[in-house]
């Protein structure tokens, strides 16, 4: 008996955990960087400058 | 003789569970790590020269005055919750960054690129120069106090900017093709020759030398922090892998 497993990647579905790390990535960035609400503003200013995020 | 075949194409398979656990694990160590140490280098080379334009931002030092300004006035120090947020923040941020780091990585991987602690040193130079060095090649590291274009113009541009430099990175490690290096070119200058939001005037009260040593200390840590996300995401990315294979 022989046993074949196809590789997720070749599916196309594979590549799912990828993208969803991918936007849960981007919207950390977003959250941190470019939100302009002013909690999150005043929060992470330093670092926004620091990180070379526009700011102001 | 019967031939089985098993095909693992379901979202929740146990394959797709353990990819985005060994993704998850890989960035949150690699993003933690290399945050915590980008926190403190710019604690350490950053937050005062930021601290000093500060001065002139509020206006407790005048530059282009009559008198000659002090270079070395008395700085504010560690501020617990000022500088505690700072670092969260940044750990938070390149969490972020390592996080879309290991995604791209787990893709490689998957079209034969071999990602190991040495390969990140380059996958971190090329996150350094996507997330900082091409949006910053135009819209510099400013330093609170300077006069800037609109925030919400000035973000569409930074994020364009990154996107293009993201896809010309890819393009030069993977495309193998001409036609590939002259697009990755096209997408690396375009955004600098179209140009990025500027200011209708000049209004900073900043003198420049504290103007320049802060972008020069920006590129500098985040240079040195990217690295260390690259590397980092390298090597956990290899050795979760080995510890799910050895648990398969």
């Amino acid at each position: 008996m022989t046993t074949k497993t196809l590789n997720t990647a070749a599916t196309g579905l594979g590549f799912l955990p990828a993208v969803f790390a991918l936007v849960l990535g981007l919207g950390i960035m977003a959250l941190t960087g470019h939100v302009q609400a002013s909690g999150l503003h005043d929060a992470a200013h330093d670092v926004r400058h620091a990180s070379g995020f526009p700011c102001h | 003789m019967t031939q089985h075949m098993m095909c693992v194409t379901h979202p929740a398979s146990p394959a797709t569970k353990t990819m985005f656990s060994r993704i998850l694990t890989s960035a949150l160590f690699a993003g933690a790590a290399a945050g915590l140490i980008a926190a403190l280098l710019q604690l350490v080379f950053v937050q005062p020269v930021l601290l000093h334009a500060e001065l002139y931002e509020s206006g407790e030092l005048v530059h282009f005055g009559g008198e000659a300004v002090s270079a070395h006035p008395t700085l504010p120090g560690f501020d617990a919750m000022r500088d505690g947020l700072s670092i969260v923040f940044t750990m938070l941020t390149y969490t972020g960054y390592a996080l879309v780091m290991v995604a791209l990585m787990s893709i490689a991987e998957e079209r034969g690129a071999k990602i190991n602690a040495r390969a990140g040193i380059i996958w971190g130079l090329a996150g350094f120069i996507t997330f900082h060095f091409a949006p910053g090649l135009t819209l510099a590291p400013e330093v609170p106090g300077v006069a800037a274009a609109d925030v919400g113009d000035r973000q569409i541009w930074w994020t364009a900017t990154v996107a293009a430099a993201g896809i010309a990175m890819w393009l030069i490690a993977f495309g193998g093709t001409k036609i590939s290096y002259a697009i990755a070119a096209v997408l690396l200058l375009a955004p600098h020759l179209i140009g990025a939001p500027e200011p209708d005037s000049f209004a900073g009260p900043v003198p420049t030398e504290i103007g320049a040593l802060f972008a020069a200390r920006a590129f500098g840590v985040g240079m040195a922090a990217w690295v260390l996300v690259g590397t980092f995401a390298g090597y956990f990315w290899q050795a979760e892998g080995k510890r799910a294979e050895a648990s398969a």
